[in-house]
């Protein structure tokens, strides 16, 4: 970024709440795969 | 309902009594917390004695974790969550039940633990009056807490660590308010405590009413 | 975080025996293998874009701050976060309401999934929070009464969540979770309130000056914050939705799967009669 006062604080902020979301969302999905594998179609209704 | 409250609590406390785990072990327990409240902090400053109120309900807190998974563990054993079931009392009743027989047997850990303050603390009884109502207030919103989350937990096999991660949080305001009312009374300023003991009255009467409400479901569905 | 149950007995070569008492058929045809579906992929391609928007107007479009400088850029996440954390839990406890009115697994599921989002945002806005008052306040931790109700949110929703990952009977757990859900609105009313009160009497200036006024680009950047955070949020809630149904339908086959082979192995002890 261009000059900024609590740079530091900022990308810190603003990258650990993105990493969070991501490493969240990839679990949930990942964790969603695993488990459609044992659940029959009949039970996915959304798909 | 009044009358299932008397025989359960009448019940719990004849449990309590013939296994004197709580006189042999939870008493010894609270007071031996006092004391390490004395080692961790600095004894000879009058520390202890500005910081009594707070201590002393965190004792009670810590003591009272271990009556109310006592009972809880109670309707544990052998089917006794079915005879309840099964038994045509009232769930509200039980559950007024319970929790007056653990607020019996706060209350006298709260005395133990008063005597241990004014002897160990060096406190100064001060505001009697505010000190009795906040306590009672607070003891019983303990006991309806408490009975409430005991039932959450009860039979599972993680019920003693989970009981404190669910509870200690609930009581937070509790600890709050005791704590205040307490220290205006000791400091000669009742009326800045009364507030406080609102706060607890109204704690204890909302748990007392959600307990009582909530136990019935809590029996049947599980 | 997995449960126990349910990851561990993945068509295992013992469930190809009583194919037929169980339906665990093998994914594929057609339905596919995952928790995604249109509405939810339109969800995601809106979610990412408005991430980007914000972004843009977060950091790059929108002025510094005549107070706190650039560190308000933080509030953009922080602000919206802990507004869908406080939804997170009403949602939860509209859920357990739900389920001991109606239950049916989808609310269950619904109260479980909301909790566990609740929390991924209460974590943000901790952590959020604390970068902003280090160089606004000077420290990372103070016990501003937001703080610390938030902090205690943040145990309860770990307490309602150890409990609903108990390995124990389904409908107790379902159960037990509901009451406990149905209080976690009230508790957290009730512990910020007596918070606040607890710090009002200690400190009453130096941390009133939360909220300065914010006017024109800064406000933009919060709206798109709010609606950022929010796509992400309900995009999370879908997802962590189907898995926890998946997680329920898994538990039940399982238990199914059980059920069937202690019935074929008691039919083969006693292998005169038919099995039933």
């Amino acid at each position: 970024m261009i000059a900024m006062t609590h740079a530091g604080y900022i990308a810190a902020g603003w990258g650990g709440a993105a990493v969070l979301i991501g490493a969240y969302a990839a679990w949930v999905l990942r964790r969603g795969r695993a488990l459609s594998r044992q659940v029959p179609p009949e039970e996915r209704r959304w798909s | 309902m009044w009358r299932d409250a008397a025989l359960v609590a009448g019940r719990d406390l004849r449990v309590e009594l013939r296994s004197r785990v709580t006189t042999n072990q939870v008493a010894p327990f609270s007071l031996l917390v006092l004391v390490l409240f004395a080692f961790a902090l600095d004894p000879d400053r009058q520390l202890l004695e500005r910081l009594a109120s707070g201590l002393y309900w965190t004792a009670v807190l810590f003591a009272a974790l271990l009556a109310i998974s006592r009972s809880a563990a109670i309707d544990e054993t052998d089917g006794v969550r079915d005879a309840l079931r099964l038994s045509g009392l009232d769930p509200a009743g039980v559950f007024v039940g319970k929790a007056a027989a653990v607020a019996v047997v706060l209350l006298a850990l709260e005395l133990l633990l008063g005597v241990g303050v004014v002897v160990l603390y060096g406190v100064e009884l001060a505001g009697a009056g505010l000190v009795v109502v906040a306590g009672l207030a607070a003891t019983v919103a303990v006991a309806a807490t408490g009975t409430l989350y005991g039932a959450l937990v009860s039979g599972l096999r993680v019920r003693e660590t989970l009981l404190p991660l669910l509870l200690l949080p609930v009581l937070a305001p509790v600890l709050i308010g005791a704590t205040r009312a307490f220290e205006a009374a000791l400091a000669g300023v009742p009326a800045d405590g009364w507030p406080w003991c609102g706060l607890l009255a109204g704690l204890a009467v909302l748990y007392a009413v959600a307990g009582a409400l909530a136990y019935g479901t809590l029996l049947e569905g599980s | 975080m997995t449960s126990p149950t349910s990851t561990t007995v993945t068509g295992a070569p013992g469930a190809d025996g009583h194919a037929a008492d169980t339906p665990r058929a093998v994914a594929g045809r057609g339905a596919p293998g995952h928790t995604g579906s249109r509405a939810s992929r339109v969800l995601g391609i809106l979610a990412l874009g408005s991430i980007a928007l914000l972004v843009l107007y977060g950091l790059v479009w929108s002025p510094a701050d005549a107070e706190m400088a650039d560190s308000v850029r933080l509030m953009y996440i922080h602000v919206p976060a802990a507004s869908f954390m406080y939804a997170g839990c009403f949602i939860t406890t509209i859920a357990s309401a739900m389920w001991l009115r109606r239950r049916t697994p989808g609310w269950d599921a619904l109260a479980g999934a909301s909790a566990e989002v609740a929390l991924v945002f209460t974590a943000i806005t901790l952590g959020t929070g604390s970068l902003w008052g280090r160089p606004t306040w000077g420290t990372y931790w103070t016990w501003d009464a937001r703080l610390t109700s938030t902090a205690l949110l943040a145990t309860l929703l770990v307490g309602y969540l150890a409990l609903r990952r108990l390995d124990v009977d389904p409908t107790a757990r379902s159960t037990r979770a509901a009451v406990l859900g149905l209080l976690l609105v009230p508790n957290v009313i009730i512990v910020n309130r007596s918070v606040e009160w607890w710090r009002s009497l200690h400190q009453r200036s130096t941390l009133v000056k939360l909220d300065p006024t914010i006017e024109g680009q800064m406000l933009v950047a919060l709206m798109v914050g709010f609606l950022a955070v929010g796509l992400v949020f309900t995009w999370l809630l879908v997802h962590r939705f189907r898995v926890a149904w998946l997680e329920y339908q898994s538990e039940r086959l399982d238990l199914d799967l059980a059920l069937a082979e202690r019935r074929a192995e008691a039919g083969h002890h006693t292998d005169v009669e038919a099995p039933a």
